[in-house]
Parts: C-alpha cells; sequence; structure tokens
C-alpha cells in the first residue's frame, strides 16, 4: 500500500512539473476573456453560456490529460527504461499500475477542483450587481451547487478513460494507444445508439453483434449531464449512483485486465 | 561456501518478425553459480546475452525453460528484491526528479522511513561523488552522472547482493577507477557483487571468478587465476648489470633476449625448466635481478579466442 502511494504521488509530482497543470492557466485566461464578451448579452444567457463553456472546456482538457498523460504512464517508463529500475524493487507489476493509475487520478482531481473554483469564480462576477428577482427567473441560479454533479461526473468518465488509456498502454506503443482510446472514446459517447440498432437492423446477426457492443463498449453517454444541469432539471442521487458503481466496475475490470497483461509482459 | 546467485539451465527465445514469429534464442541453457561474497564478472561481447541473463534474474523477462535463483530464493520473490541491488544498462530515471528525490521515492519503495531514506540518500550520493548535483534535475545530468546515480540507487537498501550492467559504461577513467573500488568495497563489506562487462580489464583488475559468454552460450567459467596460469606460455625476466659474457652465455637458454639499456635485459624464458636456476645462475654472475614475470595470455586473448570458437560452430535459430 505505502508502495502503491508513493507511486502515485511520484506520478503526481511528474505531472506538475511536465507542466501539465499549465492547462489551467489556457482556462482561466478561456474563462476571463469569454465572460468578458458574453457579458454584452442578456443577463441570464450569459451566465448559461458561461456554464456551458466552462463544463465543456473541463470535459476536453481533461480529456486530453487523461489521453496524453494516461498513455504515457507506462510506455514512457517501459521506452525509457526508467521501469527497469522501479521494477527491481519491492514492488509488484500491478502495484505499479494501480500507483500510476491513482496518480493520474489525482492529478485530475486537483486540475478539475482548481477549473471548479475558476468557474464559479467568473459565474460570482456575472452575477454581480443582479438583482434575486431576475435571479429567480433563470433556468437555474448562477452559482447553482448542482453544477458540481456534472463535474462530479466529469470526474468520473475521466477516471474512465485513464483507465482505458492505461490497458492499451500497457501492450501498445503510445500513438497507438492515443488513437485507440480517442477512438472508444468516441464511440463511448454514442453506445446508447448501438442498443436502438436492434430496431432498425433486420439481421439477426447484426442485432446480436450491436447488442454485443452495447454491452463490451464503455456507456460514455451517462455521464454527459452537463445540458441538464445547465437549464436546471433534477438530476437524481440515484441517478449519480448508478454512474458511479458502473464507472467503478468498469475501471476495477480495466485495471484487471491491464494488470493481467502487464505482469506477464517481457521488457526487451 | 553457498551461492548467492545460481541459474540452471536458463534458457530465453524470443520471437522475431512480425507476422510469421521465429524463435531468436538470446540465452541457451546457462548454469553458473556465483559464490557469496565474491566479484563475479560476467563477460561477453556485445548481444552475447548478457543484459538478457540480468533481465532474467530481475524478472524483466521471463524465461523460456530453466530456473533462476537469487540468496536461495527464486527470482521474483519480493523478499529477495528487499536484499538487491540493480543497477540497469544506461540506467534512466525521471527527467523531472532531482537526484535527492529519486533516491527518497525508491527509499519509499523499500518502506523506509522519511528520515531514513533522506539519510541514506545522503550518503550514497556523498560516496558515488554526486553531492554537489543533488538538487539538479536529472534531465541535466550527464550519462556519467546518470550512471552514479544508478549505482547509488542500486545500493539504497544495503544489499548483500548487487548486480550491476555494464557498471563502468559512460565513465571518464577516473569515474571507473571510483566505481572500480566503490565494488572492491562492497566485497569486503561481504557483498557479493555480478557484473557484466564487455571490458575485460575492469574484469582483470576485481574479479576472482568469471563466466564468458558468447552467442548466448557459456563458454568458460572459472577462477580467473586458474583460467590464466593454465595458459601461462613462459616468464619474463629483466636483469639489470648483465655483463657480455653472461648475455652470450645465457643466449641458448632463453627463447629470445632484448637489450633494454646499459646492462639491463629483457629474457624471454620457456615455462620449463621453472626459472630459479637461470636466476641463481644470474646473480652468481654479478648481475640482479629487476622483475620476473610469469608471460600469460591476457584475458583479452582468451575472450577472443573462445568467442571466436563459438561463434564458428553455433546456430542462433531454434
Amino acid at each position: 500500500m505505502k508502495a502503491t502511494g508513493a507511486i502515485a504521488i511520484n506520478v503526481f509530482r511528474e505531472s506538475v512539473r511536465d507542466k501539465v497543470l499549465y492547462n489551467l492557466v489556457f482556462f482561466a485566461i478561456l474563462m476571463m476573456g469569454a465572460s468578458y464578451l458574453i457579458g454584452q448579452l442578456t443577463a441570464g444567457q450569459d451566465v448559461k453560456i458561461i456554464k456551458d463553456l466552462g463544463l465543456a472546456a473541463m470535459s476536453i482538457f481533461g480529456l486530453f490529460i487523461a489521453v496524453f498523460i494516461g498513455i504515457g504512464l507506462v510506455s514512457k517508463e517501459v521506452e525509457r527504461r526508467s521501469i527497469y529500475s522501479l521494477l527491481a524493487k519491492p514492488v509488484r507489476r500491478w502495484q505499479l499500475l494501480v500507483g500510476k493509475y491513482a496518480g493520474l487520478v489525482l492529478t485530475l482531481v486537483v486540475n478539475i477542483g482548481v477549473m471548479t473554483v475558476a468557474l464559479y469564480a467568473v459565474l460570482v462576477y456575472l452575477r454581480w450587481g443582479v438583482s434575486p428577482a431576475v435571479e429567480k427567473a433563470w433556468d437555474a441560479p448562477a452559482l447553482d451547487p448542482a453544477l458540481l454533479k456534472a463535474i462530479y461526473l466529469i470526474f468520473v468518465e475521466l477516471a474512465l478513460v485513464t483507465a482505458i488509456a492505461l490497458l492499451f498502454s500497457t501492450f501498445s506503443t503510445p500513438i497507438l494507444s492515443a488513437a485507440f482510446t480517442f477512438g472508444l472514446t468516441i464511440v463511448g459517447q454514442y453506445s446508447t445508439d448501438l442498443r436502438n440498432f436492434q430496431d432498425v437492423l433486420d439481421s439477426p446477426v447484426a442485432q446480436q453483434i450491436a447488442r454485443g457492443l452495447y454491452w463490451v463498449l464503455p456507456n460514455l453517454g451517462q455521464f454527459d449531464i452537463k445540458l441538464r444541469i445547465v437549464h436546471g432539471l433534477p438530476v437524481s442521487a440515484g441517478y449519480l449512483g448508478t454512474a458511479t458503481l458502473y464507472a467503478a466496475l468498469y475501471i476495477a475490470f480495466l485495471l484487471v485486465v491491464s494488470a493481467l497483461v502487464f505482469s506477464r509482459r517481457d521488457f526487451k | 561456501m553457498s551461492a548467492a546467485l545460481r541459474t540452471e539451465e536458463l534458457t530465453k527465445d524470443y520471437a522475431l518478425g512480425f507476422w510469421r514469429k521465429r524463435p531468436y534464442r538470446a540465452l541457451d541453457a546457462l548454469s553458473i553459480s556465483v559464490p557469496a561474497g565474491e566479484v563475479f564478472g560476467f563477460l561477453g561481447p556485445n548481444g552475447a546475452g548478457k543484459t538478457t541473463t540480468l533481465k532474467l534474474l530481475m524478472q524483466l523477462v521471463y524465461p523460456t525453460s530453466g530456473r533462476a535463483e537469487m540468496l536461495g530464493r527464486p527470482v521474483g520473490d519480493l523478499a529477495v528484491k528487499h536484499r538487491i541491488g540493480y543497477l540497469p544498462e544506461h540506467p534512466y530515471f525521471y527527467d523531472y526528479l532531482t537526484a535527492e528525490e529519486l533516491l527518497r521515492y525508491f527509499g519509499s519503495l523499500f518502506g523506509f522511513s522519511a528520515a531514513e531514506a533522506r539519510a541514506r540518500a545522503d550518503r550514497l550520493l556523498d560516496e558515488v561523488g554526486i553531492a554537489g548535483e543533488r538538487r539538479l534535475q536529472l534531465r541535466k545530468y550527464s550519462k556519467g552522472m546518470l550512471q552514479r546515480l544508478g549505482i547509488a540507487q542500486a545500493l539504497l537498501n544495503d544489499p548483500e547482493l548487487v548486480i550491476f550492467d555494464e557498471p563502468m559504461s559512460g565513465l571518464d577513467p577516473l569515474g571507473r577507477r571510483d566505481v572500480r573500488s566503490l565494488i572492491l568495497g562492497l566485497r569486503d563489506r561481504g557483498c557479493t557483487v555480478f557484473f557484466s562487462s564487455h571490458v575485460l580489464s575492469d574484469a582483470e583488475a576485481l574479479c576472482n571468478q568469471v563466466a564468458i559468454l558468447a552467442r548466448g552460450r557459456l563458454v568458460a567459467t572459472g577462477r580467473l587465476t586458474d583460467m590464466l596460469a593454465f595458459r601461462a606460455r613462459g616468464w619474463e625476466m629483466v636483469v639489470a648489470g648483465a655483463s657480455d659474457a653472461l648475455v652470450a652465455a645465457l643466449t641458448p637458454r632463453t627463447r629470445r633476449i632484448v637489450r633494454i639499456g646499459e646492462g639491463r635485459y629483457q629474457l624471454d624464458l620457456p615455462l620449463e625448466p621453472p626459472p630459479e636456476r637461470l636466476l641463481a645462475d644470474v646473480t652468481a654472475a654479478g648481475a640482479h635481478l629487476v622483475a620476473l614475470n610469469p608471460i600469460r595470455e591476457t584475458l583479452e586473448d582468451f575472450f577472443i579466442e573462445q568467442v571466436a570458437s563459438a561463434t564458428d560452430g553455433s546456430h542462433r535459430a531454434v
């Protein structure tokens, strides 16, 4: 446990020094610039757009971090041979993987945490001087705590994408891993469509394949509740719980497969 | 004496090719035993299978067949990893860490407390001579400095057995001398040192025993002194104050006499008869002895000969 923790902290430290968190600066500039430009619009609309933009930026920046750092976690160690001295220490290969994964999840937590604070800061600025009566007429209040639900599911989705990236990086090259991970992430956004294919496909074989893929591929669409939150629609705790459980089981499965692949691998 | 490291018929095949994979034997039934407390040289030219063997010992690759054990336990055993140190070939670490941070990080993997890890890091950085660069990020390190850091990280846990892959590589003559004395220091502390090298002078200076590998096969193993003494070809005697008459009298008993300077000669003698009688005659004639050395085949010659014969008769494909 101690070794896994040490590996995780090292990943976090490396990411920070590797200027990964510089994306936060871009996020801050984007938010400030957007709020200035959008400030010209009707009050209420601007808040909605900033929320949309902020959540979308969190998703995209997070996705880039999850994929590009995620695929480098293992492949970089192998390519640069730093894994040789690491595995000579009293560490099991699966501990190395879990530590690496935990380190990147920690990086994502910090990253998303800072972006959340920045988003709320911009919203405070936009709400400045708006009377409570006007704010009541909006779909959702400016400092809507429900935003945290959307942000939470963005984080859960990114944790799942990180596990996908990690799996590919245990046996593939960085470029292929990135391609596979992006591909799977995009397909995962539309996996519910696969279920609906059953209704439009005639061939029973094709129906079976569509159903099979629906069950195997990660269903990432369920983590996207941005639109509902921005429009002030309710999202139940039960929904969040089910999505979390789904992600936790999927991540556990991916980590187990990654560990199995990784523990049999030869480092030539 | 018990063996610190032992391999039995250790074999490794790699698959070559993309579609039609062909097996390629990188290591062929290697059986060696390294006695505890000794400095053991694992020699061979590049591509002989040395690094593959070391990777098998560290379980970075898995054997096709055969077995290996270290300190009486199978390789890969976590308890064994607490008691060994490993320096990989051309070590490389994390760009954004400093030497101090790297050693503390590795220290935490051994379960050391922060204070303990710091104390060990300080001592080792001093010992390998990079204490001045302890706070420099590793991406700014030279090859030689990385090599020294690689040695430091291998010694972090005061190991009973160290495995060094080409420990002298990337080092200048001063660095090589430092590493040589460090290895001898480890031996004096009771640590077993198993190191690979293709530089024979390093092995000659350090090893009690060697194993020579060529094309994945063990071609010779044993005590260096036995191996070379067995191949002694004669004696080289240097005398001073020898008269012309003495030189003329000695000529039929030598293979060759070379004049070095005034009254100073180098005599090349056959292995038999032993040189004592000739030495007695030299001193009786008023000359005196400057040096007497056996003429041995150097490890270099031995190496080339063994490698050449292995190359002639071997087929690498399985």
